[in-house]
């Protein structure tokens, strides 16, 4: 809707064939132009969260300025615009994720409260003594504890499908811990911490073949490729809002109608109930049930004013794009004497992972700050992952379609002067 | 490159490459492990008490530069202290981290350590210069437990 821009062939410094102008992109989002230690920013962080254009910017203003309410209740002008434009994110997020109904389309405050809702409703209801959990070897802490937890409430036994040394999945491994007690699979769509992109189309059949539901944790996926949950067929999908260039607090859980429908509420309060006396409490209809109280309304606004931005931009380009720059920078780094990519898997999204023989990451991010380029140091809420490639932490450039060949250039001088201090 | 030089001093660099006292202490009567769950850095303290004396200190573990050599100077400086003067000088050496007011007044009779005077400049690296110090007072305090930076 706002942004939407037919595919241009930059005349700047892009390769004929992309049909990105990132240039024009790059003038989308205020906070790129800033200077860092008197250096240009050179924004890698992406994979922690996304820089916002200034339609998301302006989506969330104007609802401050001009639509201030509350929804779901109000019978006054301000409350029915407000509503509208929630609700009209509801249904953007449907087309979005190709769901086939917006009751599938329930906001949470980011993919770790979705994950949390699963485990607490879904997981609390059918999990019972004795049943299994299968999650990977490459998750995320937030697909990890919450079906801890759940573990022990419900007396369950979490297992862990294995990776080989390039950060792919294991998958007759993976078949191998598929049984009879398995009661659900929780599975990264996209690693965080390594860039690998799971065969989640495959890892569903073969669950569904034995009547095993799917949770994909899509929050490094959402943002950098096309999701369609129907093809997917997954069970649940979960992302976050502020990866994908919307504002924090506000995320997404699809969940397949028939098992939102078979699940109890997950937090109880206004607005998820139909009536309500001292003796029975009626639930509302989906998604309501499991929005207790009132939402984060500018950031769900604001969700839709991004959902819109990268549809204008397309999915298919976008991936197109980061797949040219991972394979890039992925060279480029190679390069480097004593540098090793953490995380080689065949199918990756534009997340690099590395670590330098002789120095501790946190010191490379420090020195590569000072250079105005930001990347992430640290286990990146992945700590079994560091242990299997028996490192502490490692260094992580995580990429985004306003990134440039220019900013890969930086950050590889970077990493040198990073050498030379160290030598 | 003038605030980054400050931070990684020739002799910050020294001590992350060959750090001094980096070893178990198999007969420790104090230890403690340090963990910041931050950046993963961890570490743990050993000390050999005679009386109120520290007569032999060490430390272990894993972690960025900063963290390496601070632990390392610490083990230099703590060894024949008593643990009141260790307090002390923990006491003044935070507050050199920290940027304190009136530190640098006092980062002079510091000797050595002053070279971790550059990380008040860093806000997001002096839980890694603080961290062995903070592990060596839950050792001293006999807590037991894990000290964390958080």
């Amino acid at each position: 809707m706002k942004r939407a821009r037919p595919a241009t062939v930059s005349e700047g410094w892009e390769k004929a064939g992309s049909p990105l102008d990132i240039a024009r992109i790059r003038q989308d989002f205020p906070i790129l132009r800033q200077r860092v230690h008197g250096k240009p920013l050179v924004y890698l962080d992406n994979a922690a969260t996304s820089q916002k254009p200034q339609c998301v910017i302006d989506a969330v203003r104007r609802y401050y300025e001009a639509e201030n309410s509350n929804i779901h209740r109000g019978i006054h002008y301000l409350s029915e615009r407000a509503t509208a434009e929630y609700e009209e994110t509801r249904a953007k997020v449907q087309r979005f994720l190709n769901a086939s109904d917006s009751r599938e389309i329930v906001f949470v405050r980011g993919t770790t409260e979705g994950i949390n809702l699963v485990t607490q409703s879904y997981g609390r209801k059918f999990v019972k003594a004795g049943d299994e959990i299968l999650i990977t070897a490459m998750e995320h802490h937030s697909n990890i504890v919450p079906w801890q937890i759940l573990c022990e409430q419900a007396g369950a036994r979490l297992r862990v499908i294995p990776m080989n040394h390039d950060g792919e999945l294991l998958l007759e491994e993976y078949e191998r811990l598929l049984g009879g007690r398995t009661k659900l699979v929780a599975v990264a769509h996209v690693s965080n911490a390594l860039g690998t992109v799971n065969p989640v189309k495959q890892i569903v059949e073969l669950a569904h073949r034995r009547g095993v539901p799917v949770l994909l944790d899509g929050a490094q996926a959402a943002p950098h490729m096309a999701v369609d949950v129907q093809a997917l067929d997954c069970d649940f999908y979960t992302f976050s809002g502020h990866k994908l260039f919307g504002p924090t607090g506000i995320g997404v859980l699809y969940g397949k109608a028939p098992h939102l429908e078979a699940m109890p509420p997950y937090q109880a309060g206004g607005d998820m109930i139909s009536l309500v006396t001292f003796e029975k409490t009626h639930y509302n209809v989906l998604p309501y049930k499991f929005e207790a109280g009132t939402p984060h309304i500018a950031g769900g606004i604001g969700l839709g004013a991004a959902v819109d931005y990268v549809t204008g931009i397309g999915l298919e380009a976008i991936a197109a794009y980061e797949r040219e720059l991972l394979a890039y920078a992925t060279q480029a780094l190679s390069a480097i004497r004593g540098l090793k990519v953490i995380g080689t898997a065949k199918e990756k999204a534009a997340v690099l992972s590395f670590v330098l023989e002789g120095v501790h990451p946190h010191d490379i991010g420090t020195i590569l700050d000072r250079e105005g380029v930001a990347i992430r140091a640290g286990h990146h809420c992945a700590m079994p992952v560091m242990q299997r490639f028996g490192v502490p932490a490692t260094a992580r450039a995580s990429f985004a379609f306003y990134n440039t060949k220019e900013e890969v250039d930086v950050l590889v001088r970077g990493v040198h002067k990073v050498l030379k201090v160290f030598r | 490159m003038s605030e980054l030089s400050e931070l990684y001093q020739e002799v910050i660099l020294d001590h992350n490459k060959s750090p001094r006292n980096f070893h178990k202490l198999k007969d420790a009567d104090r230890t403690a492990d340090g963990y910041n769950p931050l950046c993963g850095d961890k570490v743990t303290v050993y000390v050999k008490l005679d009386g109120e004396v520290i007569r032999e200190i060490s430390f272990e573990g894993s972690g960025c530069a900063i963290s390496k050599a601070s632990a390392s100077m610490m083990t230099e400086s703590l060894k024949g202290k008593t643990a009141g003067e260790a307090e002390a000088l923990f006491d003044r050496v935070h507050k050199m981290l920290t940027g304190e007011p009136g530190a640098n007044g006092g980062a002079a009779d510091l000797g050595k350590l002053a070279v971790l005077s550059g990380v008040c400049q860093f806000p997001a690296r002096v839980k890694c210069a603080s961290l062995s110090w903070h592990t060596f007072q839950a050792a001293m305090k006999k807590a037991g437990g894990t000290a964390s930076t958080e």
